[in-house]
């Protein structure tokens, strides 16, 4: 792995201060996040070379794409969503556990807030719509916490299989109930003026949703670094065990921990189909993938909370520049997905710098 | 409408065998100790490699071959970093589960110039056993069906009793059961565990093929739809053993055969679709209400 390379790379050490040096730049925490992003770029400039075309063209039309002063409102808006899908997929992660379910918390999400905001326009619809949400896709969040505890189905399996029969009822619901009158498209009608999300001034994309993202972030590292809770979560993450024996209840904190990491989704949801175009559309919460770029971005910060707004940021940058590259440099923009798999494969085998450096002490 | 009409048996079969090929590999990895989740990503690959294979080289039975050999090279990352390096097989999976779905449609488009579906005129499909047509039973199940179909079943079978019965099997199981014990025991664990799950891989190869070339002839992106889950929670079921596997497949292909009916009928896709995945959790929390505290998986 090119990351470690570092360690091994000169041939001569000149000092044993030097060694040092490098063994402390190397154990930086933030050596190996950045040492994946970068090895997956690497792998991605292969592979796009291999198919024949430019990696540096193909990259600087992502950046371009991205970060463009005309697509900046759109970039942050994507942000926001990836940020509140990584707390979907962090808070679990903190302690030890997989939300592969995004998906169904996400539809969900939306459901709830069409159905609310559409029954109930004026000035409470916005509110109402988010509680809706967050309540909905929380408790289905929340139900593989007891399938863990009493029937000992690990979270990971629960949440993906029941995400797919989520995904599935709503987009029954959206072709067939709550289907717009006389629109060939299945998409539910638009929302009234009095339901839509709050507009920022000047801002066509990013709307007051992106506002009640970030507070949900802050709010999750307030608990995570200040309170007992965030506390046994991290407990419990680093050693199960030690944290029963601790007196943590882990299954109401698994509970906790999947109802708030369902609702996180849950408004990200909402907020999705309360800004443009104001409907619930089948498909379209799940296109952009941000379920899977929010769980790369959370895994590459470790699920630390203030980490997320950063790792975000990539995947976000990748998620809308792809289709600039796309467009201008040929390149199909499932580079993005594939770019997220190996950051995320990447990430997992850092284990590989342990086994170098166990392996040098043993000699 | 007949439930009991051969046809159906042989959608059943039909819609069990890429699952159980995927399910023998976790089962597989499961004995030795590995939590394999990337069947999804590994059959998904598989489909395309015997897609891209057979489109190539103008042969199916060539198009099996790559994607045996292809999808076992895929999980050598899974094999390598899990057993080698101890990084956690769970994130690995999910991120070659990414990493398929993202180049099998990268691929797709700067390969073939499609996007979403590849079904080239001519591509060939594995031939069916129509050599069985005229015998009685035998014709109407297996008669339309690729070899691949039995196979997984007697291979399932195999491994099942192989485990049960051999010294090595029990070597194998061993490792699953106390690695600590094994390596004492002069068992090489990470080697085993790393051959394992790269047998494993090879299995999922034919579980694509078998979906991309037998059940079908195309290539379409994310064709896998959770499959790879299936087999993951097939795995759950039967507590890892190989030799219960064809039970819990057999009903997930009946699951869907049966909705395939009803949506013949006119019942909406999306409810049909989303009832494999329902009985299955619900068939898991039935069978754990039963057996209550057994433990299915290393965690």
């Amino acid at each position: 792995m090119t990351v470690s390379t570092g360690t091994e790379a000169p041939p001569e050490p000149r000092s044993a201060a030097a060694r040092r040096l490098l063994g402390v730049a190397v154990r930086h925490p933030a050596v190996v996040p950045l040492g994946a992003v970068v090895l997956a770029l690497l792998i991605g400039a292969v592979i796009i070379a291999a198919a024949g075309l430019d990696p540096l063209v193909a990259y600087a039309a992502v950046l371009e794409g991205a970060l463009e002063p005309g697509s900046l409102d759109y970039t942050f808006s994507v942000w926001g969503f990836t940020c509140g899908m990584a707390l979907a997929a962090a808070i679990p992660l903190r302690m030890g556990e997989f939300n592969l379910g995004g998906n169904g918390q996400l539809v969900l999400g939306g459901l709830a807030a069409v159905v609310v905001a559409g029954a109930l326009p004026g000035p409470f619809a916005v509110p109402l719509a988010l509680l809706a949400a967050a309540v909905l896709a929380g408790g289905f969040g929340a139900i593989s916490a007891p399938l863990a505890t009493r029937f000992k189905i690990p979270i990971i399996i629960s949440t993906l299989l029941l995400s797919p029969v989520a995904v599935a009822v709503v987009s029954f619901l959206i072709r067939y109930p709550l289907a717009e009158r006389g629109s060939g498209v299945a998409q539910t009608a638009q929302l009234p003026e009095d339901a839509r999300m709050w507009r920022l001034p000047e801002l066509s994309y990013s709307n007051v949703g992106l506002l009640v993202i970030i507070a949900m972030m802050i709010v999750f590292w307030i608990v995570d670094s200040r309170t007992a809770v965030g506390y046994e979560l991290r407990v419990v993450g680093a050693n199960r065990r030690f944290g029963a024996y601790g007196g943590i209840v882990v299954g109401r904190l698994a509970l906790g921990a999947m109802a708030a990491a369902g609702a996180a989704a849950g408004i990200v949801g909402a907020i999705i189909v309360l800004s443009a175009p104001y409907r619930l559309i089948d498909g379209a919460l799940l296109s952009p993938g941000y379920t899977f770029a929010g769980f790369a971005a959370a895994l590459l910060a470790g699920g630390r909370p203030l980490l997320i707004p950063l790792t975000s940021v990539l995947f976000a940058v990748l998620q809308v520049g792809g289709a600039a590259m796309e467009r201008s440099a040929d390149v199909p923009r499932q580079l993005s997905d594939l770019l997220q798999g190996v950051v995320i494969v990447v990430l997992a085998l850092r284990t590989v710098l342990d086994a170098r450096r166990t392996g040098r002490s043993e000699h | 409408m007949q439930i009991l009409e051969w046809g159906f048996v042989a959608a059943v079969l039909l819609a069990a065998t890429p699952v159980l090929y995927a399910a023998l590999a976790g089962a597989l990895s499961a004995q030795v100790g590995v939590f394999n989740i990337a069947l999804e990503g590994q059959m998904l690959w598989g489909a395309f490699a015997a897609v891209a294979g057979s489109y190539y080289t103008g042969s199916a039975w060539a198009g099996i071959a790559i994607a045996l050999v292809s999808t076992a090279l895929f999980s050598v990352v899974l094999a390598v970093g899990a057993a080698r390096f101890k990084a956690d097989p769970i994130i690995i999976a999910i991120g070659t589960n990414l990493l398929a779905l993202g180049l099998t449609g990268f691929l797709l488009r700067v390969l073939f110039d499609v996007s979403g579906t590849f079904a080239p005129r001519g591509l060939e499909g594995i031939p069916s056993m129509s050599f069985l047509r005229d015998i009685p039973v035998l014709g109407p199940v297996f008669g339309g069906q690729t070899v691949l179909v039995p196979l997984a079943f007697v291979l399932c079978i195999a491994a099942g009793l192989w485990l049960r019965n051999t010294a090595p099997g029990l070597r194998l199981r061993g490792i699953g059961e106390h690695p600590e014990a094994a390596a004492s025991l002069g068992v090489d664990v990470a080697r085993t565990q790393t051959w394992t799950t790269v047998a494993g891989g090879a299995l999922c190869g034919l579980a694509g093929a078998q979906l991309a070339l037998g059940n079908v002839t195309v290539f379409t992106e994310n064709m896998t739809a959770g499959r790879g889950w299936i087999a993951v929670a097939a795995v759950m079921l039967v507590l890892n053993r190989p030799l219960w596997l064809p039970v819990a497949c057999l009903g997930f292909g009946a699951a869907e055969a049966f909705g395939f009916r009803l949506q013949g009928l006119g019942a909406p896709q999306q409810l049909t679709d989303a009832a494999p995945y329902a009985i299955t959790l619900l068939v898991l929390v039935a069978t754990r209400l039963r057996f209550g505290s057994k433990r299915a998986l290393p965690s």
